[in-house]
């Protein structure tokens, strides 16, 4: 029996792979002022995962995390809805990232945006 | 030439007892009735495998499985190389009807009540395998690294990750990480051209070993009317008769491969990007799309369990009942057909049509 499990237990532990460390950056530039127009959104590279910068009809900016709480599709914002959709099983967020309509079991993880020079940065708050 | 074939035979048989297969052979046969028709999808499925075996080896002489290369090969094979664009769409296209004759395998064992007594295990052994052929459609898919499959593979495995306790484990296993990455490529390829070919050719022996052993299962209501004298017991021998008749099939098969894919050749789609939004219109395989729209469906809790796992939950019960319904149809030991059986079979095939076509409207 031990050796039986001193050959698995190499194998099982060799199919799991070292964990990755994750991105120290707590902020990023997510785009240059200007560069989205009211009313729309854009897809962002946040360390290893993907974050959606909002622009509001009245200019301002909201970011979220923009992967779906349900089964990790990457969100989208949809302007004539003015709400944040996922396209895989049809899930809606408002746009404080409350989980409205669909399955989605949690609201969207929510970032900070500051304008800094000509730099849209968001931030991680948690 | 005969004197030669002949003396070729006997050869192999003072080597490899050979004619003890040329004996079983020549006793082989296949029962006769109205029902026979569904004798031949078993075979038909055993040669779009053999279809999936051969393409996918030529495939393999192109492909590269790294998400830098793996849409660029596909593209090349598809537009570069000569008939690259026919081998690999007879490959997906076979892969389709070979799970699509699967299902209809399954569906006829099941209501001609094929897996009674002693059939369980050839039952059981075919379940399996069509489990084995979902895992090389899941894992297929995945692939050519196009948008569509990329988020495919996302929902897939988070779904395997929702389970309590194994299912991180299960998540990282799958994917090789956290992320749908290279490093799920490179194991999706390992599972769909090493893995997954091991299992099923392990399996594929059982049952077919077993369907030998055992024989041919005569209806339920074809043995009544034998044993109540309306009509007699008649078969036809497997080798020649039965086998001519099953090459016919395979060959309009071969010829409906080419068709579908000279008409329609299979789509290649946008490249993966992992910081794209997932496309409207997103949706897996035709023979997943059932499940995928339950989970539309689904709220958030169900009781205290997460939506996607109490899903989860209630197909893998459904998958255990089916599995276990020649120990569970009790009656059918005794040739009496019980209506609840027939019944759950409706509903199961009614489910999979409504929520499919709910999920393509």
């Amino acid at each position: 029996m031990a050796s039986i499990v001193s050959f698995i237990y190499p194998a099982m532990r060799y199919i799991i792979p070292p964990p990755v460390a994750e991105s120290p950056s707590r902020f990023v530039v997510a785009a240059k002022v200007g560069e989205l127009k009211n009313n729309s959104g854009k897809i962002f590279k946040f360390g290893s995962r993907p974050g959606l910068l909002v622009r509001l009809a009245d200019g301002s900016y909201r970011a979220f995390s923009a992967v779906c709480t349900h089964l990790n599709c990457t969100v989208q914002y949809r302007s004539d809805l003015r709400e944040i959709w996922c396209a895989c099983h049809n899930g809606l967020y408002d746009l404080e990232g409350r989980n409205v309509s669909g399955p989605p079991p949690r609201p969207l993880e929510i970032f900070e945006v500051h304008i800094q020079g000509e730099d849209v940065v968001v931030t991680r708050t948690a | 030439m005969a004197t030669l074939f002949r003396k070729t035979l006997n050869w192999l048989d003072e080597r490899f007892g050979t004619g003890s297969v040329e004996e079983f052979l020549r006793h082989k046969t296949v029962p006769v009735s109205r029902h026979i028709i569904w004798y031949y999808l078993g075979g038909m499925t055993l040669f779009l495998f053999i279809i999936q075996v051969l393409t996918g080896i030529l495939l393999l002489l192109y492909y590269r499985p790294t998400p830098n290369d793996a849409f660029e090969s596909v593209q090349y094979i598809m537009t570069q190389v000569r008939f690259g664009w026919l081998i690999r769409s007879v490959h997906s296209w076979s892969a389709n009807l070979m799970i699509f004759t699967a299902f209809l395998h399954m569906f006829s064992v099941y209501f001609l009540k094929a897996y009674r007594k002693p059939r369980e295990l050839t039952w059981i052994s075919g379940i399996l395998l069509l489990f084995i052929l979902l895992g090389f459609g899941f894992s297929g898919y995945l692939l050519p690294w196009n948008t569509l499959a990329f988020f495919a593979t996302k929902v897939g495995t988070e779904m395997a990750g929702s389970i309590p306790g194994i299912g991180k484990w299960l998540l990282v296993f799958l994917r090789g990480g956290d992320e749908v990455t290279g490093a799920t490529l490179t194991r999706f390829f390992g599972f769909h051209v090493a893995v997954l070919p091991g299992l099923a050719t392990l399996l594929l022996a059982i049952h077919l070993f077993l369907v030998q052993r055992l024989g041919m299962s005569v209806p339920p209501s074809v043995e009544r009317a034998i044993a109540e004298g309306r009509t007699t017991e008649r078969s036809m021998p497997f080798f020649p008769n039965f086998l001519l008749r099953d090459m016919i099939g395979w060959y309009a098969a071969l010829g409906a491969l080419g068709g579908l894919a000279a008409i329609f050749p299979w789509e290649l789609g946008t490249k993966a990007d992992a910081f794209a939004a997932a496309p409207a219109g997103i949706r897996p395989e035709w023979y997943f799309l059932f499940m995928f729209q339950t989970l539309k469906y689904l709220p958030a809790k169900i009781l205290f369990l997460e939506g996607e796992f109490a899903g989860l939950l209630v197909f893998g019960a459904a998958a255990a009942v089916w599995i276990l319904v020649p120990f569970l149809d009790r009656r059918i030991g005794f040739g009496r057909v019980t209506r609840l059986f027939t019944g759950l079979g409706i509903f199961v095939i009614g489910y999979i049509v409504v929520l499919s076509a709910l999920a393509l409207r």
